[in-house]
C-alpha cells in the first residue's frame, strides 16, 4: 500500500469556498424592529395614547404633526371620524402580531403532526395524509377566508382559523420530506432495536430534527400571514370594524389618498416594516442554520 | 414515465374530489339556502315547494353525487344574484384571469431572472444586496396598498395608465406589476442560490479552466442548471399567484375569478363561490401535474422515487 507523500500539498486552494464561516453577524433591523412592534403592542394600554375608538368630529383629517395644521396631539394625524391614526396603528400591531403568532403556531403545530406521522408510518398513511395535504394546498386561502366571513362573521377567531386551516399543508409537506431522509438514518433504526415505540421515536428523535425546519418556516410564514390578514381586513372579511386593524384601515382611507394620504399611508408602512422584518429574520435564519432550504 | 403520470393524475383525481366534498359540505352547513332564495314573506309551504324543486330534499349522498356529475360537465347551476348559468360566467372570466396571470408571471419572471443572475454573479457586492432588497421589499408590500398607490398616482394624478378595468395591453400594466412583484422574491432567491451552487461545481470550474467564456459559463453552464429547483418551486409559487390575484383583482375591478368570486361571497351566492373554489382548485392541480411532469423529465431520478 503506497503511503501518502507527506509533501502533497493539503487542499487549501479550495479552503475559501468550504469552509469560511460567514460570521455571526446579527440581522439587527428585523430584530430591532420587531422586538419595538412587540414590546409597543404589549404595552399599549400604558402608552399614554389617545383611545383608538373615541371620535371627534371636530379634529377630522389632521395632517400629521410635520405638516401644515398638525398637532404634537395627533402626531400621525386622524382619520375620517377624527381618531388618532398613531394609537389605532399601536392597537392595529395587537392584532396584525396576534393573528401572524397564533394562526402560525396553530399550522405548524397540526402540520408538523400530519408531516411526522405520515414521514413515520409511510405506506397508506402517507398517501393518504399526503392525498388531503395536497388538496389543502391547491384550496386558495383567501377564498375559505372570505366564506367563513360571509357564513360565520367576520371575526379575529374566523380569520385565524381560516388562515390555518390551509396553511398547515406547508409545513406537513416540508416536515414528511425531512421525515423520510432522517427514516433512512442509523439512529432510527438503533432507536427500534432498543425498543423505543412510535411515540418515542417520533417525539424524542424525528421532531427535534425538524426543529430548525419548523423555525425558519414559522419566521417566514408570519410576515405571509399579516399580509393575508391585512387583505381580508381590507376586503372587509377579516377584523371587523370599529377595532384598529391595518387592512382596515388602509380600506377607510383609500378613498381619501389624494386630499389625506396619511390616513392609508401609515397603516401601509407598518405592514410594511413588520412584513420586512419576518421576511428578513426568516431569510437569515435559513442561511445561518440551514441553506438547504432554499424553497421555503 | 407513463406509470408515473399515471399516478400523479390519480393523485390530483383524488385531491380534486376531496375539495369538492369540502365545498359541498361548506354549502350545506352554512345554513339553508333557501332563505337567500326566497323572499321573507314566503310561507312554510313555499320552503317545501322550493326544497323539493330544487333537490334539496334528498339524501346528502344523492345531493353530492348529483351536484358532481353536473360539474364535471360545467354545470354549475344558476347564479343566485345575476340568475345566469354559472358555467357561463366562469367562461366569461375565466380567460381574463388566466391572462392576467400570466402577464404576472411574465412580470415576476423577467424581474426574477436578471435580479437573481445579477446578485449570484457578483456575490457580496451592493448589485447582490439590492437585487435581494428588490426582492424581499416585494414580498413584504401588501398588494392592495400597491395597488392604491398606483391608481392614485400612476393612474390618477399623472394619467399614465388606466385605473381599472380591462382595455387593451395598458390597463395590464398595474394589475401585472402589482401581482408579480408580490411574487419575485421566492424566484429569485431560488435562482440566485442555484446559480451560486453551479457556479461554485467542479463542472463549472472544469469549463473555466478550459477556457470557456465567463459569458458561456454563466449563461449556458450555470443558469440551465439553476433552473431544476426553480420548476419544483412552480406549483407554490402559482397557488400563491391565485391567491393574490384575488385581491389585486378585486382592488383593480378586474373582471376575473377573483372578482366573481368576492362578488359572490358579498351577496351569497353560493353556486358561484363553489364554482370558483372547484374551478381554481382544479387549475392548481392541473399546473402541479404539469411541473411534476416537467421536473420528472428533467430529472429522472424522480420518476423512480419511492
Amino acid at each position: 500500500m503506497p503511503a501518502e507523500p507527506a509533501a502533497l500539498p493539503l487542499p487549501e486552494i479550495d479552503g475559501a469556498a468550504v469552509a469560511a464561516p460567514r460570521g455571526w453577524r446579527l440581522p439587527l433591523f428585523p430584530i430591532g424592529a420587531i422586538a419595538i412592534f412587540l414590546i409597543v403592542a404589549i404595552v399599549a394600554p400604558f402608552l399614554g395614547l389617545p383611545d383608538p375608538h373615541e371620535q371627534s368630529l371636530r379634529s377630522r383629517f389632521k395632517p400629521p404633526v410635520w405638516e401644515e395644521g398638525g398637532t404634537w396631539a395627533h402626531a400621525l394625524g386622524t382619520d375620517r371620524l377624527g381618531r388618532d391614526l398613531l394609537s389605532r396603528i399601536v392597537w392595529g400591531s395587537r392584532i396584525s402580531l396576534a393573528a401572524g403568532v397564533l394562526t402560525v403556531l396553530l399550522a405548524s403545530a397540526f402540520g408538523a403532526a400530519v408531516g411526522l406521522t405520515a414521514g413515520y408510518y409511510g405506506g397508506r398513511v402517507d398517501a393518504v395524509l399526503m392525498r388531503i395535504t395536497d388538496a389543502t394546498m391547491s384550496f386558495p386561502v383567501i377564498l375559505l377566508a372570505l366564506i367563513l366571513a360571509v357564513t360565520a362573521g367576520p371575526s379575529f377567531t374566523n380569520v385565524v382559523v381560516a388562515i390555518a386551516v390551509i396553511l398547515w399543508a406547508r409545513y406537513a409537506r416540508v416536515i414528511r420530506g425531512q421525515v423520510l431522509t432522517l427514516m433512512q438514518l442509523d439512529f432510527v433504526a438503533q432507536a427500534r432495536i432498543a425498543g423505543a415505540g412510535a411515540w418515542r421515536i417520533i417525539t424524542r428523535h424525528l421532531l427535534p430534527n425538524t426543529l430548525g425546519t419548523l423555525l425558519v418556516l414559522v419566521t417566514l410564514q408570519i410576515g405571509y400571514v399579516i399580509i393575508v390578514e391585512a387583505s381580508l381586513s381590507f376586503l372587509g372579511a377579516g377584523i371587523p370594524p370599529p377595532t384598529p386593524a391595518w387592512g382596515s384601515m388602509i380600506a377607510e382611507g383609500r378613498d381619501f389618498v389624494t386630499s389625506a394620504w396619511w390616513v392609508s399611508l401609515f397603516p401601509g408602512m407598518a405592514i410594511l416594516i413588520v412584513v420586512l422584518a419576518f421576511n428578513l429574520l426568516g431569510d437569515w435564519l435559513r442561511d445561518t442554520f440551514d441553506p438547504k432550504l432554499r424553497q421555503l | 414515465m407513463l406509470r408515473f403520470v399515471a399516478v400523479r393524475l390519480v393523485q390530483s383525481l383524488v385531491a380534486l374530489a376531496i375539495i369538492s366534498v369540502v365545498v359541498f359540505v361548506l354549502a350545506r352547513a352554512t345554513g339553508d339556502p333557501l332563505h337567500l332564495i326566497l323572499p321573507m314573506s314566503a310561507s312554510k309551504e313555499d320552503f317545501d315547494n322550493a326544497r323539493r324543486y330544487l333537490g334539496l330534499d334528498r339524501p346528502y349522498v344523492e345531493q353530492y353525487l348529483s351536484f358532481v356529475s353536473r360539474a364535471v360537465t360545467g354545470d354549475f347551476g344558476t347564479s343566485l344574484r345575476a340568475r345566469r348559468p354559472v358555467g357561463e360566467l366562469i367562461r366569461e372570466r375565466l380567460p381574463n384571469s388566466l391572462k392576467l396571470a400570466a402577464f404576472a408571471m411574465g412580470v415576476s419572471l423577467a424581474m426574477a431572472f436578471p435580479l437573481g443572475i445579477m446578485a449570484a454573479v457578483r456575490k457580496g457586492t451592493g448589485i447582490d444586496r439590492a437585487a435581494q432588497i428588490v426582492s424581499v421589499l416585494g414580498q413584504s408590500l401588501p398588494t392592495f396598498w400597491v395597488a392604491i398607490i398606483l391608481v392614485e398616482f400612476v393612474a390618477g394624478r399623472w394619467q399614465w395608465l388606466p385605473a381599472g378595468g380591462i382595455s387593451g395591453f395598458s390597463s395590464y400594466i398595474l394589475p401585472g406589476f402589482t401581482l408579480g412583484w408580490f411574487v419575485v422574491a421566492g424566484l429569485m432567491r431560488l435562482l440566485r442560490s442555484g446559480m451560486l451552487e453551479v457556479l461554485d461545481s467542479e463542472y463549472v470550474k472544469l469549463a473555466r479552466v478550459k477556457g470557456v467564456s465567463e459569458r458561456r459559463v454563466i449563461w449556458m453552464h450555470a443558469l440551465r442548471n439553476a433552473l431544476i429547483p426553480v420548476v419544483t418551486f412552480a406549483g407554490i409559487y402559482f397557488a400563491i399567484l391565485v391567491t393574490t390575484a384575488i385581491v389585486v383583482e378585486t382592488v383593480f375591478a378586474w373582471p376575473g375569478l377573483g372578482r366573481l368570486a368576492y362578488e359572490g361571497i358579498s351577496s351569497r351566492d353560493f353556486p358561484v363561490i363553489q364554482a370558483v373554489v372547484l374551478t381554481t382548485a382544479a387549475i392548481v392541480a392541473v399546473v402541479n401535474l404539469c411541473v411534476d411532469c416537467l421536473y420528472a423529465i428533467i430529472d429522472p431520478r424522480i420518476r423512480y422515487a419511492r
